[in-house]
């Protein structure tokens, strides 16, 4: 038999479970999923939990009832992948492959930040890119009586790179309904040069900004916390004074990755952008957060990728050339406040543009501009996740590709 | 996208200035993009300058993170070179696209 292993069960891991498990003849080859922990994520939905839109259980499931049969789930920290050897260490046993996906992710490492993690992490700075400071924010936020709110990015590449943007915006209509927004400054730190960066997109939607009255301060690389004053200074000592800083930390990789010497200075790891294969291992392919590819760190994009990927896997082993076919793909919600959202939909090259989505002309969502529609779609797209996304269920009429079918190339960007 | 002449060579460029195709620029090009923004090149400037083309060129993102461990420079030196807007203002000079996220 003939074995592959799949490292991480999140999004990328247990779709690729369920995509080759149909693919891939049994009597051949033999599935394997590795990860340490049991429950299963809707990450997207840690954006909602702080403002009480979700509850605890609506962003987590049972990781198990995911993982398809027929495919082996092992759940146990793995220690290190020696790719010259194909083989995978794990706390207390080895394990050889002759085709090895890693899916395991990216996370926030606040240690990178100087006093991030001190005296006021939890009291008064939070983050919301994991289930537990999400829901330490929401407590935060039950009893918060105002002040100057900063929600901060350390640097790039963030997983769901517009999240703190979204964040924001709810920020914004959360305070407004409690009668307390007037009590609440917003800043909204980035060390881009602007909220928006696309040429489309600042043009089609800094009027957001102002609307709900949120200050942008760009250009702000973060050197440390001072704790004692409450300020987050950057290496120009500019100093930005909060009473609550919600701060999206350096994201990485696993540590797995640089223990096996795969990974880049921040543990992502060298992988063709259109094939998905590692660039230094050629049974060694990477999906979602953990490769290195200039798309954005989000489920949508590992479901494109996903698709790809398991047609390249079947090329492989059947010794073919890859496809060449990863756009770069990416179709996002983004919540902005009062019940409004947004959609976008680009690639590795196409900025977000005008249109209707998914039927040319007919949509019934709207690309670019609010509406209460495209809300509905992000707050549906949870069972979409749960039920078709992570089984591998193709979404109706979502293609791979990105189509230019309905697009509306009409927003000139402002001459500056 | 619109075509402007830079030190007396016709380029494209985007609506904020900056190159559209990095094999256009040469460093006369960044000389006047530099004193358009109001820094003046020194030879360190053109270290950074030359590791973030290499690194453009391979495709590879980048980050002020990765400046700062190039060995070039580290943070607080890229900052004093390219003051309030380190990454912005040395792709600008460097010819090659300004740093963006998904919108």
């Amino acid at each position: 038999m003939k074995k592959l292993l799949i490292l991480g069960a999140g999004t990328s891991g247990t779709m690729m479970a369920n995509h080759l498990i149909k693919k891939l003849p049994k009597t051949e080859w033999e599935i394997t999923i590795i990860d340490q922990y049991k429950t299963h994520y809707y990450q997207p939905g840690f954006l909602f939990l702080p403002f009480d839109i979700y509850t605890e259980n609506q962003v987590k499931k049972v990781g198990k009832k995911f993982i398809p049969k027929g495919v082996n789930y092992i759940q146990k920290k793995i220690e290190q992948i020696f790719p010259e050897e194909n083989k995978v260490e794990l706390e207390d046993e080895t394990l050889n492959y002759d085709v090895l996906i890693i899916a395991t992710g990216s996370k926030i490492a606040p240690e990178e930040t100087e006093g991030l993690i001190g005296p006021l992490w939890k009291k008064d700075i939070f983050d919301f890119y994991t289930y537990e400071g999400s829901l330490a924010l929401r407590n935060k936020l039950r009893d918060w009586q105002g002040g100057k709110l900063v929600v901060h990015i350390t640097e790039m590449p963030i997983k769901c790179p517009v999240a703190p943007l979204e964040f924001a915006f709810l920020a914004d209509s959360y305070f407004r309904k409690k009668g307390i927004r007037d009590n609440v400054d917003i800043s909204y730190v980035t060390p881009l040069t602007g909220a928006f960066t696309k040429p489309t997109c600042s043009t089609a939607l800094a009027y957001l900004l102002k609307e709900k009255d949120i200050h942008l301060e760009p250009d702000f690389a973060i050197m440390e916390v001072d704790n004692e004053k409450k300020e987050i200074v950057d290496y120009e000592d500019r100093r930005i004074p909060f009473d609550l800083l919600v701060t999206v930390p350096t994201n990485m990789g696993d540590e797995l990755i640089e223990k096996s010497g795969l990974g880049d200075d921040l543990n992502f790891i060298p992988t063709h952008h259109n094939t998905l294969q590692s660039e230094a291992h050629e049974n060694i392919f990477v999906i979602g957060d953990a490769t290195n590819v200039p798309a954005s760190k989000a489920g949508s994009v590992a479901h494109f990728q996903a698709e790809t990927l398991t047609d390249n896997i079947l090329l492989y082993i059947d010794g073919y050339p890859l496809k060449e076919e990863f756009d770069g793909h990416a179709n996002c919600f983004i919540e902005t406040g009062n019940n409004k959202a947004l959609l976008i939909d680009f690639n590795y090259v196409t900025e977000p543009v005008h249109g209707k989505f998914p039927f040319a002309k007919i949509g019934p969502l709207r690309l670019l501009k609010e509406s209460i529609f495209n809300h509905w779609g992000k707050l549906a797209f949870r069972w979409i996740y749960w039920n078709m996304l992570l089984k591998g269920i193709p979404i109706p009429f979502v293609h791979r590709h990105m189509s230019f079918k309905g697009k509306v190339f009409d927003i000139k960007p402002d001459m500056k | 996208m619109s075509v402007k002449t830079i030190a007396g060579k016709e380029v494209n460029v985007s609506e904020e200035g900056y190159l559209e195709d990095m094999s256009q620029w040469n460093e006369e090009i960044a000389n006047e993009i530099a004193t358009e923004i109001g820094i003046e090149l020194t030879d360190k400037h053109f270290e950074v300058i030359n590791y973030l083309r290499e690194k453009t060129a391979a495709k590879e993102a980048l980050t002020i993170r990765k400046v700062g461990k190039s060995g070039i420079v580290d943070i607080k030196g890229l900052y004093k070179l390219f003051p309030k807007g380190p990454l912005k203002f040395s792709s600008k000079i460097a010819g090659i696209p300004k740093p963006t996220s998904c919108i």
